[in-house]
Formats: structure tokens, C-alpha cells, sequence
């Protein structure tokens, strides 16, 4: 794709008394936008896309997993071999829990709403954390203050002693509150970076550029610095997912988190807590293992991501 | 300088004869970087030799390798990605090619030191500047901690700072540039070294700091009558500084002489180039010749002479061979206007063709 | 370009000095401070005086060259005059029109007689944006009724006749920074900032982070575009030769102080302060035949923060320890005073400087320094006049008329003397 084209400049068109500029000779690299460039680096990063291949796993299995494996609560069946259940010989692929429900099912189906805890809170948070740090990051003195003591507010808080109490208090069960709950404690530690970046791009000599061409305030934040930022942003934002999916498994396992009757992975280790002393040790096992999956995966994608989208990296 | 008059380098053995006064004698040095999008030939066959107490220009722009010709004499390229490929780096006879690691270090300091361009960070910032030049002495010359910190405070006396007894208890923030150019120039004299690399040591200073420093390097070497090293892109600096200069282009020596020769008579069209594009007061009212394009695409050099694309005297053979520096005759450029080129004898004038080359 | 004015009189080359006509920007007593804040309550200790009283103006259609060492002043001088930084106190007024009364929309309005061209070509062009809305972007902050430049169409040509101008290929608009070389970046900038069809251009080191060879390129489209769209720049540098080069008027500044201002030839060949004298024999000449006596400055720029008494100069003056510490040097700052024919210089004891020893710190080896007397090779300049196509066919060049002799060896190969076809072709 190197090409090697000649000068330029020289167009016939020109003015034949001006003296043409002498145009620099083409050495084109490869003509690649940034997203391309850095799918190009992701790519080379092994881990990063095995996890990134898990994560895309998990939400088809959300999405179809309920659909093409429903579960149903209350299909108890009378077969049981004991009050463990079936083990993950007789019920492929997971086994059942006491009640003879497959694990798989409860499996694929805990995914929807993990995932959609986790993608949810994800945006809430960074939605929040970069309009805050944006503002704070690009004003700078008072407001910048005053939101910065805020989040030091957020962050002074015992996260999860407040996200029991709130999610007792105000979540009742119900989805959308335990979501905004963490949505709105999840935020504070994005808003600092997003600051952190706005206040050290704002002085780059590319915004002083659109200043100086009479760009405005709003799409000099927007169109200047946010892109710029956009890839510690994206990494941060991955590994808020996975925070949010393990929040959820805590409080549900703690009986904070969503109604008992609500298929999740953190409901599912909770129901399963009663059973493990009777050898049924597949019950917690596999939605554990989802989630440990889930959030390594995760982990592994955010480092890739970190590699992918530095623009000054060409390695 | 001293350039094997013999052509192929594979022929000059390990054992090749250097002149008894030839401190470093480096022969077709080849280091490449393995990285992405393949591999860059960043120093590819240099070749040149140093002589006790003399001072030696390298020059060229940025990308051309003279850093990483440094950087490969001292041994401190992360390998990999970077690779030294083949060579000699012969040190007062010795190969520093074929040392081990911890040989390596002894004569780093002891016998090579190397000041670099931006003197902030090469000091490190949570210690006295009194205390990293003592280190290094210690490190080196095992001496008792008091008598390092004595060496100390003499040889920052010695690159002409005020209060030495003082400075040595400061940090290096709380210097100015030139300070600690002048620190970092303590440092690398505090074990008499018997050669010193400064690789671009006055680019980051202002014109009357940068007077000082080179000032004070040329009184230190006169002092110790160590040999130099110095790397610069700044034909000025090279005027004042050296006797000999080298010229790179694209990690090819292209030309080398003595300063003089060079400057005055030079026989490449790069140097040419380079020359006639530094704006000066006769200039004035005309317009700068230019030196047309930029500098190869490492990834895609050129076939046959690597400047060619770029040379306004180029002629039919320029594409097709590339023209080596050992092959003249003097050894002291690289260009088919001053060799017989395989099958086309020198022309008796060049042609030219205008930008742009039919592809 | 599209609406370029016809040129005001005969184009002008760089040799003319500052014969142009009347101010275009008139700068009087401009200050920018910086303020220091420090401890717990974050109160105001002290300022940074950047600028400290400046007064200059410029020509339209000249270039005026500002020099001095870094931490001087000169770039926040730059910026601040453009309204990049607010202003502390002065005034500057751009033909007439008051620069820092203006804010909201007259001062957006303004922007487009005034713009600047940065440093440095990586930091200086928006990573994740296409060329087209680097250079265009000016165009939609601005676009009115009246200039059309709401249509994109509109908007497009236009960026690629800034394209066009600065020497690149119109149908770069898709590409994104990095698949560009750090001369092709800085031409990109100096695109963006033509594109307003500007009067005035702070030139913020424009060369500085160049190569030599990208330089001269850089220099030569700089004049070129001053003739062509009848420009006045602002030539901010700290390479002396290079204002030398391309100024008709030059400033040199001290510690956020013009100390001395004259035409070039008269700042170069007659300089009068005992700084500029110091800063000129200070440049290391690449004719290695020059041999300069050489004012070594001692200690370091004292801080802008907490500059010195009286002159601020004194504490690295030559001249100060040579007429034996006169008194007035400490106390009394020096007035920016005309010793005639419109230089200026801000020392008081500037007739004091000994011509001879002027002489030896600027030598001037006539005519003889190693650019005027070997013949330039066949320029790429001249390739591109004599060859209107750009498809690389190959095209004979006359060499430079008269070239003087060369210092060279006979067997130098010599320019053809008359076109000559390359064979292959």
C-alpha cells in the first residue's frame, strides 16, 4: 500500500508567475485511520483477543440464551437421585441444582442479567465520570474545585458498605435501582482521569489551533480533547463492566441484590450456598466460573485496549 | 581518520592492523530494530575510527542512525527489538562486541562515558547531584565513600560550577539546563574516561548556554586529553568542535574528511545539500536551495544509492547500484560521481532530472 | 486560493528591507504575567513577569523577526498578541482595531485577520482528525451568510486550495496526521491557518523542530506565501540565522523586555546592546575559516519571577564589568531609546561598545561563507519551474545563472549547461 507518488504542488492550474512551492516528496506510510492502526495492534495482543472472543460470547449468550435454553422455576422433577441433584454426568453439561433444574440453563440465563448490569452501570458511570471530569478537566478553577471535592466525597465513602445499605434501602429487589445505585457510586474514579486528561490535552498546541481559528468552547471539548481521551476512557470503561458484574454477584450473593426469584449469577451462587454441604459442588461452580470468566476476559481486553489505542505507539 | 582502503569488510579479520594511536576502530557496524511493520536497517555497515585525544564529528539528521551508532558502541540498546547484526567496535584493541555484560560495565564509565541531550532525565530526580557522581566514582574506581564525595565536589569544581561544595547537595530540579549539562559532563569525566560520546550535548541549551558547554568540553578534553565523540545535526557546532567529521544519511556513512575538507570542499551531494540549505546572510532576497523530499521510508529504501530520490546530480547507475563508502578510492564518499560504477565509467558531467521519479 | 486581493504594488522580495507602508500592528507596553499561587490556601505570592512591557510595531507586509533565548518572552508575546492568552495590561491594535477590547463574537470575527502557525508539527495537528476538518474547521467557526462557508462543497474546495498553496496534493483531505513527515505536518499547519485568508501570522518557531534540509523548504514556502497572499509575520526564533534570513525588521528580547530592535542588516552588522552582541557571537558558524572572539555569558537567565534591578541584563553583562560597574546599570532601567535612523536599543552606555571589538564577535567573511560560494546544486526549485507536469518525466535543468566558481576539486561534475533528457525516459 506504500506508495510513492510524486510532487505535489504542481498542479497546472497554478499561478505560472508565483513561484511554486517545493513540496515535500511523498513517503506515505500506510494509509490507515486510527481505528484501523489500532485493530492492527489489538490484534498482535494474543490474551486480548481471546478475551475479547469470551466477552462477545457472553453477550450472544445473553441475548440468545434465554431464548433457545428458557428456564423455568418451577419445573421441578421427581427423578432426583438425591438432594444434590444431578452431577454434570447425568445432566450434561452442568448438571442440576437440588431441585433437578439444569445449571446450564440457570447458566444462560443468569448471563442476561449480569451482563446487562454490567454494560448498564458501565454507561451510567461513564457518562457521569466524563461529563464531570470533562467540565471540571477543561474550566479548571472554581468549578474544576468544586466538583473535584466531590469526588473526593465519592471516594472517601465505604463503597461497599453503602452499596448494601443503599441496595437494601432503595434497590427492593428491583433492577433499575440496584443499577443506578451503582451507577452513581461507580462514577467518581473515571471523573478523575477524564480531568486528569482534559487538563493536560487542553494545552496541547492543537487546541490552541482551534482557538485560535475561533472554535468554540463546547466542540473544542468535544470534537478536540474528548477523542484524544477516548482511549484511557474505553479501558477504564471495560474493567467498570467487570466491577459491575462482580458488585452484582456480591449483593445478590449477600441477599441484598435482586429478588430471589430473579436469574442471576450472583443469585445463582447465593441459592447454592444452602446446598454445597451435601457434594453438590457443581451448582456454584459454573456460575462462578461465568464470572470469573467473564471479568478475566474483560481484564484481558482492557490491556489490549491500553496497547491498541496509544496513538504514539507503532510497535 | 583511517579507513581500510581494502574494500569488503568480511575480508579485514578480527585481528585487521590498528594503528597503534586509533583508540576506537568501529568496522561495518550493523544494527537493525525488529518491530511491526519489519525491520529497519537503523545502522547499516558503518564503518570509522577515532583517534586518541582527537574529536570526531558525526552529523546528519534525525533518523540517519548516528544515535544508535552511540548507543551500539556503549552497548545500551534494549535487544531486542534492536539487534546488533554484525561488526567490529574495536576499543584500544579489544572488541567491545564480544565482551560480557559485566566487562561491558567496567569499561563504561571507566573507559567510554556518554553525555546525552536532555540532561533531566538521564539524572535521576531523588538524588543529590553529589550523590550520583560519587556513586558512579565508587562504582568504578573503589574508593571509600568520603574520598568519592571529595572527587565529587572537584570535578563539578572542574566543569566550572560555582559553590561546588553546595551544588553537590542540590537536586537535580533544582538546576538550570546548563547546569546540568555541566553536571552530566562531571559525571562522565569523573572516572578519565579515555573517550567521551555527547550525543546531540548542546540541542536542548540556548545559543550563549551552548557556547559555554562546548567551550567547556573542548577545555576538559585539552585537560584530559580524552577523545570525542560528538554527535550533532549542527553543522555550526561541528565547525567550532572537531577535527574530523562523518556524514550520515540513512544509516550509511555517505562522507567523511576533516572538518575543514568537508565543510569547505564537500564531495556528496547531501553534504552538499545540507551546506547551501542553511539560511546565512548571503542569502538574503534569494530563495534557499532545498534538498528536495525527505528522508527514505525505512521500510521501503531505495534500490539502488539511498539518496538518489533525493540527489539532483543523479545519473543512470544511481538506481541500480548502491554505492559503498569503502569502495572509493579515497575511502571518504559514497557516490558514483567520484567511483566507476559497475559497467558506467564517472560521467564527465552529471545529468539531472527534476523532482519525482517515474514508477 | 480563492479570494485572494490583488497584490498591493510589486511584489516584494526578502532583501527589500521593511519599505513597506504603514503599521499593521502596533503593540504599546503589552505586560502578561503569569501569577504564582502557593501554599495551603492557594493565594497569590508573586508573578511571572513573561512579558514586561513591550512595545513594537509591524509593517504590514514585512516580517519581523523576534529573537531570544527560551523563557525570554517571545512566544507568550506571540500568543498573547493573537489573544491566545489574555492579556495583563497594554494595548495592540491590528489596522487600527483595538485586539484586546474585542471578546463573544467580534473577537471571533477578528481571528480571522490574525493567526498563527505552531511549533510543533506533532502536537500541533489533532491526532484523531482527518486533514480536511483540521483545515476546514477554522472555515465552519467562521461561516457566515456573506463568505458561503456553511456549504461543506464550499468549504472542501477551499481546503484543498489551502492544500494546494502550501505545496501539497489536493486529495490528501481523507489522510490523518501521522501518515505525514514533519514537513508535510508543518505545511499542513501553515494550511490551516492560510485558510482564513489572514493579514497577520504569528510564526511560533515554525522551523525549529526541522531538520535542516525540511527547513530551508519550510522558509522558502513562508516567503513564497507572504508574496503571493501579501502576508505580515510575526517571526518568532531562537536560530539566528534564521531571522537573520528571513526578516526585514528584528526584536531581540531579554527577560520579557525588548532590549534591542533595528532593520536586520543594521541589528546584524551594528548591533548595540551588549546582549545582542554576546547572543550573535554566540552562534557557531558552519564555515570552519570564521573564527570569532567569542563574549562567553556567565551564569544562567535569572528568573523571570524575580528579575534583577535597574538593567536586566547586568548580572550577565560584559560591558558592565568592562566600564567597571557603573551604577546606573543596577538602578535605573534603561529607556528603549532611538539612536538613530529607527534603531532601538535599551542600554545605557550602548555607544560605550568598542567597534573592533564588535568586529571580531561578528565577523563577517564576505561573501565567503561556504553557501555563497559554492553554486548551489541544481535546486529542486528550479526543476520544478522548468517542468510543468508532475508525473516525473524527466526534464533538463539550466543551472543557476552565473554560478560562482567552486572551491571544489575539477573533478566536481558540474550542472549541465543546457536540458538534457534523461536516457531511461
Amino acid at each position: 500500500m506504500t506508495d510513492q507518488t510524486t510532487v505535489g504542488g504542481l498542479a497546472p492550474a497554478g499561478d505560472p508567475g508565483a513561484a511554486q512551492p517545493t513540496a515535500d516528496f511523498e513517503v506515505a506510510l500506510e494509509s490507515l485511520n486510527q481505528w484501523q492502526l489500532a485493530w492492527r495492534r489489538y490484534k498482535r495482543h494474543r490474551l486480548a483477543l481471546i478475551g475479547g472472543g469470551i466477552f462477545l460470547f457472553m453477550i450472544v449468550l445473553a441475548i440468545i440464551g434465554p431464548i433457545i435454553w428458557p428456564f423455568d422455576r418451577l419445573a421441578v422433577r421427581s427423578d432426583l437421585p438425591g438432594p444434590q441433584g444431578f452431577s454434570p454426568l447425568q445432566d450434561p453439561p452442568f448438571g442440576s441444582d437440588g431441585a433437578g433444574r439444569s445449571v446450564w440453563r440457570l447458566v444462560a440465563n443468569g448471563a442476561r442479567l449480569s451482563m446487562l448490569i454490567g454494560l448498564t452501570t458501565m454507561l451510567i458511570s461513564v457518562t457521569i465520570g466524563t461529563v464531570v471530569g470533562a467540565i471540571a478537566g477543561y474550566f479548571g478553577g472554581r468549578i474544576d474545585n468544586i466538583l473535584m471535592r466531590l469526588v473526593d466525597l465519592f471516594l472517601s465513602i465505604p463503597l461497599l458498605f453503602v452499596v448494601l445499605v443503599a441496595a437494601r434501602f432503595f434497590g427492593g429487589g428491583e433492577l433499575v435501582p440496584l443499577i443506578a445505585i451503582f451507577g452513581i457510586l461507580l462514577w467518581p474514579g473515571l471523573a478523575r482521569l477524564v480531568r486528569a486528561l482534559f487538563l493536560s490535552l487542553r494545552e496541547q498546541e492543537f487546541v490552541q489551533a482551534a482557538r485560535a481559528v475561533g472554535v468554540g468552547d463546547f466542540r473544542i471539548a468535544f470534537r478536540h480533547i474528548l477523542p484524544n481521551a477516548l482511549g484511557p476512557i474505553i479501558v477504564t470503561a471495560t474493567l467498570l463492566v467487570a466491577n459491575a458484574i462482580i458488585l452484582e454477584a456480591f449483593v445478590s450473593y449477600l441477599n441484598f441484590g435482586l429478588k430471589a426469584q430473579d436469574v442471576s449469577w450472583g443469585n445463582a451462587l447465593s441459592n447454592a450456598q444452602s446446598r454445597m454441604s451435601v457434594g453438590n459442588w457443581w451448582w456454584p461452580f459454573f456460575p462462578g466460573f461465568f464470572i470469573a470468566l467473564t471479568v478475566i476476559s474483560i481484564n484481558f481486553m482492557g490491556d489490549g485496549l491500553r496497547d491498541a489505542l496509544d496513538p504514539r505507539s507503532r510497535e | 581518520m583511517t579507513f581500510s582502503t581494502t574494500a569488503p569488510t568480511a575480508e579485514r579479520g578480527p585481528a585487521g592492523a590498528t594503528a597503534p594511536d586509533v583508540l576506537l576502530d568501529v568496522r561495518d557496524l550493523r544494527t537493525y530494530f525488529h518491530v511491526m511493520d519489519g525491520t529497519v536497517r537503523a545502522v547499516d555497515g558503518v564503518s570509522f575510527s577515532i583517534r586518541r585525544g582527537q574529536t570526531l564529528g558525526v552529523v546528519g539528521e534525525s533518523g540517519c542512525g548516528k544515535s544508535v551508532t552511540a548507543l551500539s558502541i556503549m552497548r545500551l540498546l534494549d535487544i531486542p527489538p534492536a539487534e546488533i547484526v554484525s561488526g567490529e567496535i574495536l576499543f584500544d584493541g579489544r572488541d567491545l562486541l564480544h565482551l560480557s555484560d559485566e566487562e561491558m560495565r567496567h569499561v563504561r564509565g571507566n573507559d567510554v562515558a556518554m553525555i546525552f541531550q536532555e540532561p533531566m532525565t538521564s539524572l535521576n530526580p531523588v538524588f543529590t547531584v553529589g550523590d550520583q557522581i560519587a556513586e558512579a566514582v565508587v562504582l568504578h574506581q573503589h574508593l571509600s565513600r568520603k574520598d568519592a564525595w571529595d572527587k565529587a565536589i572537584e570535578s563539578i569544581k572542574a566543569v566550572g560550577i560555582n559553590n561546588p561544595e553546595r551544588r553537590v547537595k542540590q537536586y537535580p530540579h533544582e538546576l538550570s539546563g546548563g547546569m546540568r549539562q555541566r553536571v552530566m559532563i562531571a559525571m562522565a569525566l569523573s572516572c578519565d574516561p579515555k573517550l567521551l560520546i555527547a550525543d546531540e550535548p548542546t540541542t536542548a541549551l540556548d545559543v550563549t548556554i551552548q557556547a559555554q558547554i562546548l567551550e567547556l568540553i573542548r577545555k576538559v578534553q585539552d585537560e584530559t586529553g580524552a577523545a570525542l565523540m560528538l554527535i550533532t545535526h549542527d553543522l555550526g557546532v561541528v565547525a567550532e568542535t572537531v577535527h574530523d567529521v562523518v556524514v550520515m544519511y540513512a544509516g550509511r556513512v555517505v562522507e567523511t574528511g576533516s572538518v575543514d575538507g568537508v565543510l569547505l570542499a564537500p564531495k556528496h551531494p547531501y553534504t552538499e545539500g545540507l551546506l547551501t540549505s542553511i539560511p546565512s546572510k548571503g542569502m538574503r532576497g534569494q530563495r534557499l536551495n532545498v534538498i528536495k523530499g525527505t528522508v527514505p521510508n525505512p521500510f521501503n529504501m531505495p534500490e539502488g544509492c539511498n539518496f538518489e530520490p533525493r540527489c539532483p546530480y543523479a545519473f543512470a547507475p544511481c538506481t541500480v547500484h548502491d554505492p559503498r563508502i569503502e569502495d572509493a578510492n579515497p575511502p571518504d564518499v559514497a557516490c558514483w560521481l567520484y567511483t566507476p560504477a559497475p559497467g558506467s565509467p564517472i560521467p564527465p558531467r552529471a545529468r539531472t532530472r527534476p523532482a519525482g521519479r517515474p514508477s | 486560493m480563492t479570494e485572494v486581493q490583488a497584490p498591493a504594488g510589486e511584489p516584494r522580495t526578502a532583501a527589500e528591507p521593511g519599505a513597506a507602508g504603514e503599521p499593521l500592528i502596533e503593540v504599546e507596553d503589552l505586560v502578561k504575567y503569569y501569577p504564582i499561587v502557593g501554599g495551603i490556601l492557594r493565594r497569590k505570592i508573586g508573578d511571572v513577569k513573561a512579558v514586561d512591557g513591550v512595545s513594537f510595531e509591524v509593517r504590514r507586509g514585512e516580517v519581523f523577526g523576534l529573537v531570544g533565548e527560551s523563557g525570554c518572552g517571545k512566544s507568550t508575546l506571540g500568543k498573547t498578541l493573537i489573544r491566545l492568552q489574555p492579556p495583563t495590561g497594554g494595548r495592540a491594535t491590528i489596522a487600527g482595531e483595538n485586539i484586546f477590547a474585542k471578546s463573544g463574537r467580534d473577537l471571533k470575527r477578528l481571528r480571522r485577520r490574525m493567526q498563527i502557525i505552531f511549533q510543533d508539527p506533532v502536537g500541533s495537528l489533532n491526532p484523531r482528525m482527518p486533514i480536511s476538518d483540521i483545515i476546514g474547521e477554522g472555515l465552519l467557526a467562521q461561516a457566515d451568510a456573506q463568505n458561503g462557508w456553511r456549504s461543506r462543497r464550499v468549504r472542501d474546495k477551499r481546503v484543498e486550495d489551502s492544500l494546494e498553496a502550501v505545496g501539497l496534493r489536493r486529495d490528501y483531505t481523507r489522510r490523518y496526521p501521522h501518515e505525514f513527515s514533519g514537513g508535510q505536518r508543518q505545511r499542513i499547519g501553515i494550511a490551516r491557518a492560510l485558510a482564513l485568508n489572514p493579514e497577520f501570522v504569528v510564526c511560533d518557531e515554525p522551523v525549529s523542530a526541522l531538520d535542516v534540509s525540511i527547513q530551508s523548504q519550510i522558509l522558502n514556502l513562508l516567503l513564497d506565501l507572504r508574496r503571493e497572499f501579501n502576508l505580515t509575520y510575526l517571526f518568532i526564533a531562537h536560530n539566528l540565522s534564521v531571522v537573520q534570513y528571513i526578516s526585514d525588521r528584528v526584536g531581540v528580547m531579554y527577560l520579557g523586555k525588548l532590549v534591542e530592535m533595528a532593520g536586520v542588516d543594521e541589528l546584524y552588522a551594528n548591533p548595540r546592546h551588549p546582549y545582542t552582541v554576546a547572543l550573535l557571537s554566540a552562534v557557531p558558524d558552519p564555515d570552519p575559516r570564521i573564527r570569532k572572539k567569542r563574549l562567553v555569558l556567565t551564569g544562567d537567565v535569572p528568573s523571570p519571577a524575580a528579575p534583577p534591578s535597574g538593567c536586566r541584563f547586568h548580572t550577565r553583562c560584559w560591558l558592565y564589568e568592562r566600564l567597571n560597574r557603573p551604577e546606573n546599570c543596577v538602578t535605573d532601567d534603561p529607556a528603549f531609546r532611538d539612536i538613530g535612523g529607527g534603531h532601538r536599543v535599551a542600554c545605557h552606555w550602548a555607544e560605550e561598545i568598542p567597534e573592533n571589538l564588535v568586529a571580531q564577535a561578528v565577523p563577517t567573511l564576505d561573501e565567503a561563507s561556504p553557501a555563497a560560494v559554492m553554486s548551489p546544486p541544481v535546486s529542486a526549485q528550479a526543476g520544478a519551474a522548468a517542468s510543468p507536469s508532475n508525473d516525473g518525466v524527466a526534464v533538463g535543468v539550466e543551472p543557476e545563472p552565473g554560478g560562482p566558481a567552486h572551491p571544489v576539486p575539477p573533478t566536481r561534475p558540474v550542472p549541465p549547461t543546457g536540458p538534457v533528457v534523461d536516457p531511461r525516459s
